[in-house]
């Protein structure tokens, strides 16, 4: 017991003592700086808009964007894979734009429009992707489809806007939908169950490069 | 993640301020590799400054004919540029090489330069990392090395710089710009802003605390064949094994840079002047000191393999 108060005031000291040391060393002017404390949890007012709806919401800053939707929101299309960004399942589009959800924080998207796989269509009135990826059949397990179908309307629009791949042979030149350019715009979505093929066939026909 | 506070700063000077006052505070731009980082408490802020008003989103010339790339500008829209295209190829090739089409919309110029490096020991917190924990130990070396560095490493680090985006801007020798707390500026020209380890891996930059980079400068355009070679172990979305990006002009002369080897984008003045000689010669000077493992021995070998294509695909043209 002895020893282990003795161990913690020792570490503590040291942990003040380096702190010291660095503000010494490293910034001379900022004689204030002092041991980094860890501020309660802390929650900020944040607002935006999800497929047309605004919500205003109260969050622990901590809060992805990927945890706003899916748990605060129940806004469940969107997956969880990795949580890392390496699977993209939790792929959103923000202000037009597709990025992954589990790698940005909700208060970073006060005053932005996100719309996830719930605003992309209806059951009445699917979004020619999702009718395309029913009729290609561009999925088995279904896990990682609304990433893949937010992900695959996304590379359209940035096929459309000349935004260039690393498929292109000629960069300056303006890309067109082929399947080289699909598969490599899309390798920022994994599928397990390797629906990757039919994938494509989906989105050359909503691109209008085959029926 | 442990809790924070956050913030939006409203102009760089202040953004700086604010980070330098507070114990423990780091800035956040696009936030896919801090974020990442602080999942797995390797990074562990106390409080963030998000750049995202501060306008630092635009690309202009500069009055000596290049450009000035703002350090919030994102992957995306670097790429996207028709001037980046037609006058800096290398750089937006080098761009799209990287990540996915998610993490380049999100990721900045700024960040992109200070991300940190993938060996999966720095990742792994249950392992000695002198980058992570400064005198912890390295568990790297005699560990599995085959993505580690081969070249310019030190007895207390073995990890690379594992971007794509700073290779390019290495050969375009491009300057970064910064403020400072104090609201004072400075230009650092970016064969000098990423440190080797040494001792101290866990210092990667010049930088000091508190200093924001506002922008980054490409001089006027070299002209000349605009080349970024990737070697990987998938078709796209990984990091580099090694990558080359070279600017060559049709006398024969030109520049080249290496990525995926060293602490930092690597390029020798003296294998540059050797480029006339062919590409033995230029990867014998650009890996000559190389200290690899057993694991990434064959990253020297690849080196020049690559620069042998890069430079036949250059003469072709």
């Amino acid at each position: 017991m002895d020893d282990d108060r003795k161990l913690e005031l020792s570490r503590r000291g040291l942990l003040v003592g380096s702190a010291a040391a660095a503000a010494a060393t490293a910034v001379p002017s900022a004689g204030t700086q002092a041991t980094p404390l860890r501020p309660n949890p802390a929650t900020m007012p944040v607002s935006f808009e999800v497929n047309g709806t605004r919500y205003d919401l109260d969050l622990d800053t901590r809060t992805t964007l990927l945890d706003a939707l899916r748990e605060h929101l129940k806004l469940t299309g969107t997956k969880k894979g990795c949580d890392h960004g390496q699977c993209g399942a939790c792929t959103v589009l923000v202000n037009g734009e597709r990025i992954n959800a589990c790698l940005s924080l909700a208060v970073q998207h006060s005053g932005d429009a996100v719309t996830t796989i719930e605003g992309l269509g209806t059951i009445e009135q699917l979004h020619p992707m999702q009718a395309a990826f029913i009729k290609h059949d561009s999925y088995q397990c279904g896990y990682c489809t609304p990433g893949q179908i937010c992900s695959a309307v996304a590379v359209l629009d940035e096929i459309k806007r000349g935004v260039p791949s690393h498929a292109q042979v000629d960069i300056a030149a303006r890309p067109d939908p082929s399947d080289a350019e699909l598969r490599e715009r899309m390798s920022g979505n994994i599928c397990r169950c390797g629906a990757y093929s039919n994938i494509v066939e989906a989105m050359a026909e909503v691109a209008g490069a085959r029926t | 993640m442990k809790a924070f506070t956050y913030e939006r700063a409203k102009s760089p000077s202040e953004a700086a301020a604010a980070v330098a006052g507070t114990p423990g505070a780091k800035f956040l731009a696009g936030g896919t590799n801090l974020l990442d980082l602080m999942k797995l408490q390797i990074e562990i802020p106390t409080h963030l400054v998000d750049l995202q008003d501060l306008g630092l989103d635009r690309i202009e010339k500069t009055p000596e004919g290049g450009m000035r790339v703002g350090a919030l500008v994102t992957n995306t829209a670097l790429a996207s540029d028709p001037r980046v295209r037609r006058d800096y190829a290398v750089l937006a090739r080098a761009i799209v090489s990287g990540a996915s089409g998610q993490l380049r919309n999100r990721a900045t110029t700024a960040g992109n330069l200070l991300q940190r490096t993938r060996c999966p020991y720095f990742y792994d917190p249950n392992q000695p990392c002198n980058k992570r924990q400064p005198g912890s130990g390295c568990a790297a070396i005699g560990g599995f090395s085959r993505q580690l560095g081969v070249i310019g490493t030190s007895d207390a680090c073995i990890a690379t710089y594992p971007g794509d985006m700073a290779v390019a801007l290495r050969v375009l020798d491009a300057t970064i710009e910064t403020v400072d707390p104090q609201g004072a500026t400075r230009a650092i020209p970016i064969a000098d802003f990423h440190r080797l380890w040494g001792d101290t891996p866990h210092i990667e930059t010049e930088l000091k605390p508190g200093e924001l980079i506002t922008s980054v400068t490409l001089p006027r355009p070299l002209g000349g064949r605009h080349i970024y070679q990737k070697v990987r172990d998938r078709a796209s979305y990984a990091f580099a094994l090694i990558s080359v990006a070279a600017v060559l002009q049709r006398g024969g002369t030109g520049r080249v840079a290496v990525g995926g080897v060293a602490p930092k984008p690597w390029r020798v003045p003296a294998a540059d002047a050797a480029i006339p000689q062919g590409s033995g010669t230029v990867a014998a000077r650009l890996m000559a000191g190389a200290r690899p493992t057993e694991d990434n021995a064959f990253k020297v070998p690849l080196v020049e393999r690559t620069l042998a294509a890069v430079m036949t695909k250059a003469s072709a043209a």
